[in-house]
């Protein structure tokens, strides 16, 4: 014999009073103080962090009336004279974003696809902590490590660029005298190109971490079915890890390019600041929106302030927009989903 | 042996369309099978090492004796090129396209990687032979600049100060992300809803606010608006800003993981939601969210920009954070190497040595406490057969 809800309802034999519970989702007791407390929590972290970007718009809206559409096509930056604009220093800013995506995304890419692909099973546990190692330097030591070991050979081979590749606009270096026997290495010192290497260096352990995560959720019955076949390693990689893992690459090169526009110290460490657009990645001189900031924050009198903070949003709105789009690619990419 | 092979020849000839089966040749050597079908045969490792041997050579030779290109890291280039080069030649002497193709995308993987971990290692090792000298004298680490000019030899004057501050900063961004960043983990993986899937998308996005930004933010309202001075306090709120995106983002992931099937039991053996919460979730995830704190912390503690904003910088050792500047390693860094003088460059280096250790003694406790139980292994291998 079944019970039914009716069955419970109705008096039962022996005079027990038994009726069905009513089913309710909501939260009784400690339970409704639990959910209204992380709730809370959860409130507090959304009004701290977006705070952070209303704050800067609010604080921005001076210097955008003061200043106008001037703002983002001035390329001079000199309070003195009241004109600021941040044309050159977004320039800039994207000059040493590229340089360091350019060195980056193939070191990262090729990184990740070792540890996961090639690697002995037996090292891979000491390579992925190696790798969140580097993330996990300080920047200022990256900045240290370049402008004082790797700055010369980095000139040394912008000498070869501009020798080489001199008629490309980006290596081009007016009064280098690339050709003369023994050239001013000088002039091609502190230049975006070197920053660039440091920033590199820097994002570069975070887009290879991203990758490592999206390659190793391969499902390995694809990978030996493509063995299985006759594949050779890199045939298996080429047709089944990198279309697999192609939301994470992209994401993760998006979250690194996210991380190099705004990385300050070793920039400001390297680069010597000057305020015009080059087109020379080589040349001596650049600046970044970040670096501006931390170069002058220091004399700046309120309005000037309005000046870096509008600046400044619009870093964090171009960072922003890069990194919700990564976001984007990695979640709707297969590479998120639950495979088994 | 099939019932082919016993047919006489004639009647093979006049079958040409059948398939031909290769009769056994008794004077061939007996099969030996692989010992190892993972391993490389020694063919295949002689052409893969002795490729690289041979580009060592002919690099050397191009570089250093036929171009004026002298020097190491031309050296290096030509040699990855040229190693390249002359495994694909000896691949195709004797394997097919597919062959060329599986060994120079080998060469050229392994090759970035090392590239990469040599970066990583000449990071390490050039700052400990930079720095090594200022930290062997034990004042380094037990004495601050207080009355020490930046000339002055490295037996006096030391970086106290600077640990002190770096330490107190720290230690009051994690007492304040650690609560919410868990929390906030809590509230977007165990509570859930339409406002979580806000919060979450929020929080993600402002992983991307850069530190500087961060640092700005706490300048303009701390410092300016409040008119306080700068402060280590004001130091420990910028680096929270820029942490507690990271912490919760991190722990999100670590709390999503947990599986399901625990949470249910425990609901099922009539635990309430915190308690579910509180005794199951959090401690199976406590491994996963130690790590997510160090990474936290590892990135809070190096990050300069922030504290350069609002910190100031003290000669002197100071414990109190909520008034007066308050000096930090990277400040002390940054500051050090801008000055230009030779001595404080060294007394750069000997703390960026010091700050490396940090990280690295914080990353070794990660990886401890991150390492799964050996108890708990054995437990669930014996669940799983």
């Amino acid at each position: 014999m079944t019970t039914t809800l009716s069955d419970l309802d109705r008096p039962q034999p022996d005079g027990a009073d038994i009726t069905a519970r009513a089913i309710s989702r909501r939260n009784t007791g400690a339970d409704a103080v639990f959910a209204h407390a992380t709730r809370a929590i959860g409130t507090s972290v959304l009004v701290v962090t977006g705070g952070v970007g209303l704050f800067l718009g609010y604080q921005a809206i001076p210097t955008f009336k003061r200043y106008g559409l001037s703002f983002f096509t001035e390329q001079q930056w000199s309070p003195d004279t009241d004109t600021i604009g941040i044309a050159a220093v977004l320039v800039g800013t994207f000059q040493v974003a590229l340089v360091a995506m350019v060195i980056a995304f193939p070191l990262a890419l090729a990184t990740a696809l070792y540890i996961s692909e090639y690697a002995p099973a037996r090292l891979k546990p000491t390579l992925v902590s190696m790798v969140d190692l580097m993330a996990a330097v300080p920047s200022v030591i990256y900045g240290l490590f370049v402008a004082l070991l790797i700055m010369p050979y980095a000139a040394d081979l912008s000498i070869w660029f501009d020798r080489n590749l001199g008629w490309l606009p980006i290596f081009e270096v007016p009064g280098g005298q690339a050709d003369a026997p023994i050239p001013a290495l000088s002039q091609y010192f502190f230049s975006a190109f070197v920053a660039g290497i440091a920033v590199s260096m820097m994002v570069l352990p975070m887009a290879c971490a991203v990758m490592r995560q999206v390659f190793s959720q391969t499902p390995p019955g694809e990978k030996e079915a493509a063995l299985a076949l006759g594949a050779s390693t890199w045939g298996m990689i080429r047709t089944v890890v990198l279309p697999f893992g192609r939301g994470g690459i992209i994401g993760g090169t998006m979250l690194a390019l996210g991380r190099a526009l705004g990385e300050t110290i070793a920039v400001a460490l390297i680069i010597s600041p000057s305020f015009e657009i080059k087109w020379s990645l080589t040349e001596q001189g650049g600046s970044t929106i970040s670096s501006l900031i931390a170069n002058r924050f220091g004399t700046a009198s309120p309005s000037q302030l309005s000046a870096l903070l509008a600046a400044g949003l619009v870093l964090f709105l171009i960072t922003l927009v890069i990194n919700t789009l990564a976001a984007t690619v990695v979640n709707r990419s297969r590479s998120g989903a639950e495979t088994d | 042996m099939t019932s082919l092979d016993k047919r006489p020849d004639a009647a093979i000839d006049r079958a040409a369309a059948r398939t031909h089966l290769p009769a056994y040749d008794d004077d061939a050597p007996p099969p030996v099978p692989r010992a190892s079908l993972g391993r490389m045969t020694p063919d295949e490792l002689f052409v893969r090492a002795g490729s690289w041997f041979a580009a060592f050579g002919l690099a050397w030779v191009t570089t250093q004796r036929l171009l004026p290109m002298t020097g190491i890291p031309w050296f290096l280039i030509s040699w990855f090129v040229l190693g390249i080069v002359v495994t694909a030649v000896a691949t195709a002497a004797t394997g097919t396209w597919i062959d060329v193709k599986d060994r120079v995308a080998a060469s050229i993987i392994t090759g970035c990687a090392l590239f990469v971990g040599s970066a990583l290692v000449a990071v390490v090792v050039y700052v400990a032979v930079k720095g090594y000298k200022p930290v062997l004298n034990l004042n380094f680490v037990t004495d601050d600049m207080a009355g020490v000019g930046p000339k002055d030899p490295f037996d006096q004057g030391g970086i106290r100060h600077a640990i002190v501050g770096s330490l107190i900063e720290i230690g009051i961004a994690v007492a304040i992300t650690l609560p919410l960043g868990v929390g906030t983990a809590v509230f977007m993986t165990e509570v859930g809803g339409r406002y979580a899937r806000v919060v979450r998308t929020l929080v993600e996005a402002m992983t991307a606010l850069p530190s500087i930004v961060a640092g700005l933010f706490v300048y303009t309202v701390y410092i300016l608006a409040l008119g306080r001075p700068p402060s280590g306090l004001a130091a420990a709120l910028a680096l929270s800003v820029m942490m507690l995106p990271i912490i919760a983002r991190a722990s999100d992931v670590v709390l999503r993981v947990v599986p399901g099937g625990l949470r249910e039991a425990s609901l099922a053996l009539g635990a309430s939601r915190w308690r579910t919460v509180w005794h199951v979730v959090l401690p199976t995830a406590r491994p996963g969210l130690a790590t997510a704190l160090i990474l936290g912390v590892a990135r809070g503690i190096g990050e300069t920009s922030p504290v350069l904003l609002t910190s100031g910088a003290a000669d002197f050792t100071k414990l109190n954070p909520l008034e007066g500047a308050m000096n930090s390693l990277p400040l002390f860094i940054f500051g050090n190497v801008r000055s230009g003088n030779d001595v404080a460059i060294q007394r750069a280096y000997g703390a960026a040595l010091v700050l490396l250790m940090l990280v690295l003694v914080l990353f070794v406790i990660a990886r401890l406490l991150a390492r799964p139980r050996r108890t708990t292994a054995r437990r669930s291998r014996k669940a799983d057969s």
